[in-house]
């Protein structure tokens, strides 16, 4: 009966987003891997990463059963232990991690890897829901702000040093869950503004041009506001802090980032780019994708992918091969898929009867969101190189189950509420 | 406000990707070159040029493999390879080796250029064996030209490299592709050249070949070159470039009935084969800048001189179709005329009574003077009279390009109304003005192959098919306009008279003495005045030798038209020449043996020191020295690889055709 009713209850409309991504997504990464190959071989040959994947994805269907069939309540009971286990795996790399490419951030199993950071984006989640569904807490309030705060920065610093700055990005997405649930609004503000500030610094190169936009900007302020609202301390205070954030970002950029840290924001603003060095993965992933035109090269025809031209193309970079291959209609086709399945999500969240399970809701679409935007935007070259995989699509058995798990416990919630009262 | 965040960022960060995305994929055209760039290598097959055969089916021309080593710039690791070994190999210099490298990066990094084209066999053999040390470095094959022949190079041309002009102009080549230049290779080229075969290959980023693009959708294969058969008698071309060794001049011989061109010589001519291979671009601009002797200049086709005596044929055959003089209307010479106060023209005639008959035999300039008079005065108006007589003279093919098949000539000239109008404005000029025209002096000016068609129309009485200089072309039938017959303003009968005047030019004229026993010939000498500006005044050189013949009288079977620089009057050098080109075109042999070789071992080579005193080196002198010793070189490159010495074999590396 149980089981009866999770199948008649749950969110279809998801479930087949899922599966048309989880699909397409092997489809092109078994495109993606041909290159080279003398021959095509089975798209089952599971020596191949486009049989691994089709392994990954056929151990996802057991994973979901589990989902589906545990207590809905499980989740909220045992959040914070799963929490805590999470934090355990991720310290346990710094002991028994596999290093792979400089990045310490895998266990070693056979010859299959698992990536705990991959989890630990569902563990956050679930803690941060539990935290915030406490009744007690308002995020008025300025300690609730540092505890919220610490929730979501524990994972960080854990990962941060493996080093994987790519899924330490990921993590700011939870401002704007909490401030979904009251987060006064000048964090986001500020937030904003920094980038705003940082881009500026970097894109005109001296913090002198971004101060005296700055300037103009507060005076004009001071003049237009009511005599009583003017603050003449309060500007001179923010202006100093500008100033001081400007040339720090300067000092920072110029002096503390490395050269291929440079290298990946001057690409971007379109200084200095060696096409066979820094370059390269940015500019052929923009041929790959720009070569596609309306329609694509057809499946399996994409000549920069069958060349190899691309690198990562199988994970970070799968979307090139859809830019390629599906051309400029199928690039929109999955990019609507991603934006229809978030906003279910939100949709779904917003109906959610219990806070935890409105906030855990808010959790999957922004962390998936976070995801599909880093991804693609560093695909099209308008983002920083960094490692974040597209959901559902890149090659991964972490990152896949990840989302899975991440997706299918929030569908099951859904589907729970019409017990919950 | 809060709710509406994320779905808000959501749909615009979307939509900004997707307009990101757009502008990638459709408004962006670069990225589809790039990638083209990237991932396709486009490979050429080249096919075999056509062979040339003479008009009996001899080889002229076959190919040899010649091989181009190619280079692909970015792919070359010039701090780590061995330059020495590598310049050594090629003997060449390690500046060559930079400079070279440094136009095929200007060129593109990333597409081939031909690094050093035209190996031999045994170059690209030493080469080959290291070739996989050099990385960047490969070999195009390519097939060259290897010549059977030692004569002839002025009518076949040479193949080179292409240009970039070319290269822009014409789509079908990319750089180091090879084309025909000069003579049939050039005017022929589409067909001799064939249809070069290409392939899409998909490479990966490490630029390996991983497969054919779309599964060859686009590929093409390459289509042989066609054969060509000349019209060219080999014997005949050779033997005329043999008399007219030591002399400069040339000589054009075509067949009457169909209008294909039998020889076509120009004198000074040079080996074929030095425009082969490496050596070929010094040895051309050795040929292009002896601007004496001019090698390069093919005289049977461009050199444009005033006809003289060999025109009177035309002043009489136009007189006699406008009914101004018949066979025996009679003008007196005195050893000239005074035509005008104070203008005299000399003759050199016997003088006496002058009609039609002797008038052409003694080539009397009083009697074609008057006769030309005549026939300008006929109207009254003189300007429609010199007209009438242009139109007539045309028809014959003068004054115009031919439209022969080889890709230069020079019009001629051919004097109308107009032409007078800008020399004598506002003059009441007449036929006695301009009587010059009668002998072929004056404004009148015909290249050599215009004299020997005048020949060839005069042998089928009064008509003429356009030269040509190609027969056959395997599986292509003969243009139209070589197959279409010219006929003249002259009525048939006017010939006649004139032809057994011609005849008589042997037997008691200009020519007597040179005529072949048993074969009728029929000929008109000449004598060209020329003159050279030497610092800004016109000096008066030693006359050009002219002679014109068709043969056998009935029936006949060759015109032709033989020049002579600076070789006096017609019958000193022309006329032997023309008579023993005609014995061997239609007997296979002479019979006169000590006269043939008078002209083989004359030579006008001290007169033409005299007259053309030099600024440049004699470059056919040089240029037979460098024959000698790369051949001896080859030998001994030989010799060294196989241990044993086989001789001249170079000339046996012929590709052989199926």
């Amino acid at each position: 009966m149980r089981h009866q009713s999770v199948t008649s209850n749950i969110d279809w409309i998801s479930v087949v987003i899922y599966i048309t991504l989880v699909i397409m997504g092997w489809l092109n990464i078994y495109s993606s891997s041909l290159s080279s190959i003398a021959g095509e071989t089975s798209i089952f040959d599971f020596t191949q990463i486009y049989g691994k994947q089709f392994l990954f994805i056929l151990f996802s269907i057991p994973i979901i059963f589990v989902i589906l069939s545990v207590e809905a309540k499980f989740y909220d009971k045992y959040a914070i232990v799963i929490f805590a286990f999470s934090l355990l795996s991720l310290a346990g790399l710094f002991v028994v991690g596999k290093t792979i490419a400089g990045q310490r951030c895998w266990y070693g199993i056979g010859s299959f890897t698992l990536q705990p950071s991959e989890f630990a984006k569902v563990a956050t989640a679930l803690a941060l829901s539990k935290y915030l569904s406490d009744v007690q807490v308002n995020l008025k309030d300025f300690n609730r702000q540092i505890q919220a705060l610490m929730v979501i920065f524990l994972p960080v610093l854990l990962i941060l040093p493996q080093p994987d700055p790519g899924s330490a990005l990921i993590y700011s997405v939870f401002f704007i869950v909490l401030y979904r649930e009251g987060l006064p609004g000048w964090y986001l503000l500020t937030g904003f503004i920094a980038i705003v500030l940082f881009v500026l610094t970097l894109a005109t190169n001296s913090p002198f041009i971004v101060i005296g936009i700055t300037t103009v900007v507060l005076v004009i302020n001071y003049f237009r506001s009511r005599i009583v609202d003017r603050n003449i301390i309060a500007s001179v205070l923010l202006l100093l802090i500008v100033t001081g954030f400007s040339f720090s970002v300067n000092y920072v950029f110029n002096h503390v980032f490395k050269q291929h840290h440079r290298d990946r924001f001057n690409i971007l603003l379109g200084k200095e780019v060696d096409m066979k060095g820094i370059g390269y993965n940015t500019n052929q992933s923009e041929i790959a994708i720009g070569s596609g035109g309306w329609f694509g090269k057809g499946y399996l025809e994409g000549t920069q992918t069958k060349g190899g031209f691309v690198p990562e193309q199988h994970t970070d970079y799968i979307f090139t091969t859809v830019g390629e291959e599906w051309g400029f209609v199928g690039s929109v086709f999955v990019i609507g898929l991603f934006v229809a399945l978030i906003l279910r999500i939100i949709y779904l969240a917003e109906r959610q009867k219990t806070k935890f399970s409105r906030v855990y809701g808010y959790c999957v679409a922004s962390i998936l969101f976070i995801h599909f935007f880093v991804n693609i935007a560093m695909v099209i070259g308008v983002f920083p190189t960094i490692g974040v995989p597209l959901p559902f699509f890149s090659y991964g058995g972490s990152g896949l189950w990840g989302f899975t798990i991440l997706l299918f416990v929030f569908l099951k919630m859904d589907a729970n509420k019409v017990n919950e009262w | 406000m809060r709710k509406a965040l994320l779905p808000a960022i959501v749909i615009i960060i979307a939509s900004l990707l997707l307009i990101r995305l757009f502008y990638l994929q459709i408004i962006d055209d670069s990225f589809k070159l790039k990638s083209e760039n990237n991932a396709i290598k486009i490979k050429y097959d080249y096919p075999e040029r056509g062979y040339v055969y003479d008009r009996y089916g001899k080889l002229l021309i076959a190919n040899q493999p010649s091989y181009d080593i190619m280079v692909v710039p970015k792919d070359v690791k010039e701090d780590e390879m061995n330059i020495k070994e590598f310049c050594s190999l090629l003997d060449i210099s390690e500046t060559f080796f930079h400079e070279k490298m440094k136009k095929a990066r200007k060129y593109s990094p990333m597409l081939p250029s031909v690094f050093l084209p035209q190996l031999n066999k045994l170059e690209y053999a030493a080469f080959q064996e290291k070739i996989r040390k050099f990385n960047g470095f490969y070999i195009q094959k390519r097939s060259l030209r290897d010549y059977q022949v030692d004569y002839g190079a002025n009518v076949f041309g040479f193949i080179t490299q292409v240009n970039e002009n070319i290269v822009k102009k014409n789509p079908y080549y990319v750089g180091g592709d090879l084309i025909g230049r000069q003579g049939i290779e050039e005017s022929y080229e589409t067909f001799l050249r064939g249809q070069k075969g290409v392939k899409y290959i998909l490479k990966d980023k490490f630029n390996r070949e991983i497969g054919s693009y779309k599964e060859g959708k686009y590929d093409t294969i390459s289509k042989q070159g066609e054969d060509i058969t000349l019209t060219i008698d080999g014997e005949l071309q050779k033997y005329g470039e043999q008399l007219m060794v030591n002399k400069w001049g040339g000589i054009v011989a075509i067949e009457p009935k169909t209008g294909e061109i039998l020889a076509l010589v120009s004198a000074p001519n040079f080996n074929p084969a030095l425009l082969v291979g490496r050596k070929r671009s010094k040895n051309y601009t050795l040929l292009h800048n002896d601007s004496v002797a001019k090698p390069l200049y093919d005289r049977g086709l461009l050199a444009e001189y005033p006809p003289g005596s060999p025109f009177k044929i035309l002043t009489a055959l136009v007189a006699l179709q406008e009914g101004v003089i018949d066979e025996n209307t009679t003008f007196f010479c005195h050893h000239g005329f005074s035509y005008a106060r104070g203008r005299f023209m000399k003759c050199h005639c016997h003088g006496g009574a002058m009609q039609l008959h002797n008038g052409i035999y003694e080539s009397c300039n009083t009697y074609f003077g008057n006769v030309y008079i005549r026939t300008i005065n006929k109207y009254n108006n003189h300007s429609y009279g010199v007209d009438v007589w242009s139109k007539h003279v045309k028809s014959f093919g003068l004054g115009d390009f031919m439209g022969y098949d080889l890709p230069i000539g020079k019009r001629g000239k051919i004097p109308t109304s107009k032409t007078y109008k800008k020399i004598y404005p506002g003059w009441n000029w007449d036929g006695k003005t301009i009587v010059s025209n009668a002998i072929g002096q004056g404004e009148v000016l015909m290249t050599p192959i215009q004299l020997a068609n005048l020949m060839a129309t005069v042998a089928n009485r009064g008509y003429y098919y356009t030269p040509h200089i190609v027969k056959k072309i395997k599986g292509e039938v003969l243009d139209k306009k070589f197959r279409t017959r010219h006929v003249t303003t002259i009525d048939r009968k006017y010939f006649e008279p004139v032809i057994s005047g011609m005849f008589d030019v042997y037997n008691k004229g200009t020519a007597f003495g040179l005529g072949v026993e048993g074969i009728d010939i029929c000929g008109k000498t000449g004598t060209a005045e020329n003159y050279l500006k030497v610092n800004g005044k016109r000096v008066k050189l030693q006359d050009h030798s002219i002679f014109v013949a068709f043969a056998p009288k009935d029936n006949p079977k060759i015109a032709i038209a033989v020049f002579v620089e600076n070789g006096y009057w017609g019958k000193r050098w022309a006329g032997p020449i023309t008579t023993l080109m005609i014995e061997k075109y239609l007997r296979r042999k002479i019979t006169r043996v000590d006269f043939e070789k008078r002209m083989l071992e004359g030579s006008l080579k001290d007169q033409y020191a005299k007259l053309y005193p030099r600024k440049h080196q004699d470059s056919l002198a040089l240029l037979n020295e460098r024959v000698k010793d790369s051949m001896e070189g080859l030998n001994k490159k030989q010799d060294s690889i196989k241990g044993v010495k086989p001789k001249n074999e170079s000339k046996k590396d012929t590709l052989k055709k199926k």
